[in-house]
């Protein structure tokens, strides 16, 4: 099954991305904790293109793609922004964030945590980012 | 609402009750209101997190950049009250390692006082 979201590059969108990514979440074999995971994990992607790719401008958007099948959800998150490899993105150390006082760098910790599998492609100035989640049996 | 933020200043302690969900767009509320608290001389500082629903790591970024400040100006920061859903996302950054997290209000005031 596949699903399809527009996710307009404003922050105050991502709560309707969460609602989306729940409401697919519901039917599978996902634990709670598993589900709420997985919805960081695909928002902090968003979130990070939504504010550093497309400096959180609501006339552009992002597109989100969910298929489901019976033992893996794949999240396929399309933009044209500048780009943004997170496989490339060397995270920081915990104890650097908390020197450093900057907020970010633990959003792709936790995406790289949580998520099974990360792909990433550039064609024709499309990025496509890739997040695959194995459900395992009940 | 989607994030609501409480201030309760009891005796030797001030409580911050988090309601709702914090993301990115609202993360900055959390700063403000801690920067507040800082600047306003908080020595005990718990945060109920009891109905917090989701946490991001804009919000968590918010507690990591204040860790040290808190060491150097001795201020105890305790949270307690997390949902599991909400403390497994702690969990997976090793968070509960650097912030002292209890279950209830009763734990945490033991942490302080």
């Amino acid at each position: 099954m596949k699903h399809e979201l527009k996710l307009y590059c404003d922050t105050t969108r991502l709560s309707e991305l969460r609602n989306f990514l729940g409401d697919i979440l519901e039917d599978t074999s996902l634990t709670e904790v598993d589900q709420h995971q997985v919805i960081l994990a695909v928002e902090e992607v968003c979130a990070n293109l939504i504010i550093h790719s497309h400096d959180c401008n609501p006339k552009e958007c992002i597109d989100l793609t969910v298929k489901k099948s019976a033992d893996l959800m794949i999240f396929e998150i399309r933009d044209f922004g500048q780009g943004f490899n997170i496989l490339e993105y060397q995270e920081p150390d915990i104890s650097f964030v908390m020197k450093s006082k900057r907020k970010g760098g633990l959003g792709i910790i936790l995406v790289k945590r949580i998520m099974d599998k990360i792909e990433f492609e550039t064609k024709a100035n499309i990025n496509i980012c890739r997040l695959f989640k194995i459900l395992k049996s009940k | 609402m989607m994030l609501q933020i409480e201030k309760n200043i009891e005796n030797e302690h001030s409580v911050l009750s988090l309601i709702g969900e914090i993301d990115a767009s609202n993360s900055v509320e959390l700063d403000e209101v801690i920067l507040d608290m800082v600047q306003g001389g908080v020595r005990n500082l718990l945060v109920d997190c009891s109905q917090l629903e989701y946490i991001s790591s804009a919000g968590l970024g918010v507690f990591m950049s204040y860790l040290e400040e808190f060491q150097e100006k001795e201020i105890k920061l305790v949270i307690f009250g997390l949902k599991e859903k909400v403390f497994q996302v702690f969990n997976i950054l090793g968070l509960d390692q650097l912030i002292k997290i209890k279950s209830t209000k009763k734990d945490a005031l033991e942490e302080v006082l």
